[in-house]
This record gives C-alpha cells, structure tokens and sequence, in this order.
C-alpha cells in the first residue's frame, strides 16, 4: 500500500493553486527529497500531506485515508516540521513537549529520550522556549517530530538554522525512521547532505512535480519505481 | 473529553502565570477604568450608584477583549495552531478549554472588580448568592463567545482592532442581562435578577454549543 498516493491534487490558497495537478506516490521506507525553486510548492506539499489542507480537485490518500473526508485520522499518524516551531514560548521545554506527548496520547517517559535525541541538554530542560535561540527552537520542534513516532515524517527545511552537530543528529533521526518502516518527505535547498539520505529525489516546479528519480546508488533494498524523468 | 479540556485550560493559565499579562497589566487596567467612571460621576452619587452595575458590566467586556486577544494570540504565535490540529485534540475540547481558561481570569479580575465597586463606589450587596451566580454565568456566556469570535478572526490580519469590532455588540445582551442581575444584588432596582440570569444562561448555553461545532472548521488552515 502506498503511503502517500496523489493523483492530479489541486490545493488552493485562497484562490491561488498552489498546487495544480500534482502526481505523487510514495511507498513504505521511502526517504523522498523535494527540490526546487522558492514558492515552488514544497511546503504546500508538505502541508497537504499532513492533512491540514483540502483538495480542491483531484483524488489523494495518505496513510490509507482520504484527505477529502478523513483529513483528522492523518494528522495524529504524521509529524511535521514546519518553517515555524509550533511551540509555546512561555512553556518550558519539557513543558510543551509534556503537553504534545499528553495531546497525543503518549507516554510522558518518552520526552525525555526525545530530548536527548534530539541532543538537548537537561540544563535546558526548564528553559521557557522564548529563551532558546533558533537552533535551540529547532532541535526543540524536531524532538516534538519525533516524540509522536510518526508513521510519515514531513520536514520543511530541517537543517536550517542548526549547527554541524544538530544537522547531523537530524540526519541520524531520519535515516533512523526510515530503518525503523517509516516514511519520510523532506524539503531541503541542502542537496549535499539530503541527498545522501534521499532514496529519491522529487523536483517541484510552479505547484507541479516536474522530474521524479529513483537514486538506486543510495538506497540498499532494490527500488520499486524504475527511474523516470519527464 | 474532561482530560483533553484540562490539558487545553492547564496550559492556557500556565502560560498566563508565566507571561503574568492578566495580573500585571489587565487588573491594574480594569480597576483603573473603574476609578476613572468614579471620577467621571462622582458630582453625582446618585448617578454613580445607579449606573454601577453597567459600569461594572462595561470594564469586564474590556477585560474580555483583553483576554480573549490573548488567547487567540497563544495559538496564532509560530504555528502553534498547527501543533494542536496535528495533536488530534477534539475541536470542541479545546473550544471548551480555552473558554474555561479565559472565564478563570475573568473571574479572578470581577473578584477585584467588586472589591473595588465596593471601596470606590460604596455599594452594598444585598444578595450575594444572586452576585455570585451572576459572576459566574456571565463570565462563561462571554468566555464562550469570546474564544468562538477569537477563532473567527484568528486568521485576520489586523484581528486586534476587528476583535473588539465584532465581540462588544455580541455582548450587548451579556452587558444588559448581567447589569439588569446586578441591579436586583446590589439593590439598586427593583427587578427579578434570577430571571435576567436565566437569560444570560440560555445566551452563554447557545453561544457554547455554536462554539462547540464551529471550533473545528474555525481552526483549519486555509
């Protein structure tokens, strides 16, 4: 089964197609890399995955649901990372994950692996969020990812804003979920390091995908899709 | 449902302790508006005594913009929305929670406000039961509407000046029902309070049920 199947998705923002006819389909394990140009569709993409927007047209089923009717039953089996954190910046760090791993349904225990995970030190445990600098925020946000052990991880632009260190603990993370059945999407200008993780690359142009590449040197198990360029 | 709402309202008033707006500048706001009506009427006693539940009514529906802007913007600041759509939270918790949590500021500033009505104005309460009931109901009935319209514009680029806008005419029947209840407590008219309640108990129960299913649609992205 697909873990994300889109067929000729069409999303709007507002009136602006920001995604016109987009054809995707991801299996299992698959660590999928989304390039292409500012304004291009990726985050969109992402979101749309993530099943926090609509399709206007078109058919699209992620995780095994319709994103026209069961866009909730997504949403709590996806981790997304966003340009923003989504943390609250007078909560703690413990707190806000405290509050993410409650919400979710997840054991309280797990927050603090994530953190150390994610290489967050104890003494920034009890630091309220709107203290952390942005690399901070962003190890943060990232141990939220994946406190939820997400069967699909979304990251927009997952190594901004990070040191050497934090990019290659982000590297770790997703190279770990794709060992452990995962799926990942990730959106990143950093070619030379997402590359390396990509079993494939996907290149989004003006809401469209317009090139898909199985890179079969990076990948151990052989490649389902055979490469194809249009 | 009960612990989702606890989780919602919990982190809301943490927030607030931390931040500490409610108490450091929306209190000293709310009884310096008080003072000021005193000034404003005090040539007149009679005036002020008879214009005390209104002006009571009145500075609380500042204290909700306050309150609900607040709360709004607790969601709105760095995607925090997103976190809890992905959290799969029950819309109408949530709805639910940050009402509860707005209500408890509320409240806990009309405890100062009466205090204050009371010092300043030199009211006396003749049926606290009543008071208190009125309290209580009409903090909900505003919290209720104030967390829905707070979603509405959540989205709105200068939401600040078109929450006020929107939410102090949907209140008009809250400030008019709980001055009316007022009255009857404080003794300062001769009408049927607990009915003016009843009022302000069928507006909050209507209020919260719309906000109950329109939260979810309210907190999509679009």
């Amino acid at each position: 089964m697909s873990i994300v199947a889109l067929r000729d998705a069409v999303v709007l923002l507002g009136r602006f197609p920001a995604l016109s006819g987009v054809d995707l389909e991801v299996d299992a394990a698959e660590v999928v890399l989304l390039q292409g140009p500012n304004g291009a569709g990726k985050s969109t993409l992402l979101r749309f995955c993530a099943g926090l927007l609509r399709p206007h047209s078109g058919s699209a089923v992620v995780l095994g649901h319709d994103l026209r009717e069961s866009r909730p039953a997504v949403r709590r089996s996806v981790g997304l990372l966003g340009h923003d954190t989504a943390l609250y910046d007078d909560l703690t760090v413990t707190e806000n994950l405290q509050f993410l791993a409650r919400a979710s349904r997840i054991e309280i225990e797990a927050v603090g692996s994530a953190l150390n995970r994610l290489g967050v030190s104890a003494r920034l445990h009890d630091v309220v969020v709107g203290q952390l600098s942005a690399g901070q925020r962003r190890r943060v946000a990232l141990a939220g990812v994946a406190l939820r052990r997400p069967e699909l991880w979304l990251l927009d632009e997952p190594h901004a804003g990070l040191d050497q260190g934090g990019r290659d603990l982000v590297d770790g993370l997703v190279a770990d979920a794709a060992a452990d059945g995962a799926t990942v999407l990730v959106a990143s200008h950093e070619l030379d390091r997402t590359l390396e993780l990509a079993t494939r690359r996907v290149t989004v142009v003006g809401g469209t995908i317009t090139t898909d590449v199985v890179d079969a040197a990076s990948v151990t198990d052989p490649p389902v899709q055979s490469k194809q360029e249009s | 449902m009960f612990a989702d709402i606890w989780l919602v309202t919990n982190k809301d008033l943490r927030i607030e302790w931390r931040s500490r707006v409610t108490l450091s500048q929306v209190a000293p706001f709310a009884l310096t508006v008080l003072v000021l009506f005193g000034f404003a009427l005090d040539a007149n006693p009679e005036v002020l005594t008879a214009a005390t539940s209104g002006l009571f009514w009145l500075t609380v529906l500042f204290v909700a913009v306050v309150a609900v802007q607040r709360s709004t913007a607790i969601e709105t600041a760095d995607g925090a929305r997103r976190a809890l759509l992905l959290a799969g939270i029950e819309p109408s918790s949530v709805f639910v929670g940050k009402a509860l949590a707005i209500a408890v500021q509320i409240l806990g500033v009309e405890v100062l406000m009466v205090g204050g009505v009371l010092l300043f104005y030199d009211a006396t309460v003749e049926s606290l039961p009543l008071l208190l009931a009125t309290c209580a109901v009409a903090t909900l009935a505003i919290a209720a509407s104030g967390t829905l319209l707070g979603a509405l514009v959540a989205g709105v680029r200068a939401r600040e000046t078109v929450l006020p806008i929107l939410l102090l005419p949907l209140l008009a029947p809250v400030l008019i029902a709980a001055s009316r209840a007022f009255d009857d407590a404080l003794g300062v008219l001769a009408v049927d309070g607990w009915a003016w309640l009843g009022l302000l108990a069928g507006f909050g129960i209507v209020n919260a049920l719309l906000g109950m299913l329109a939260y979810g649609p309210l907190l999509e992205e679009t």
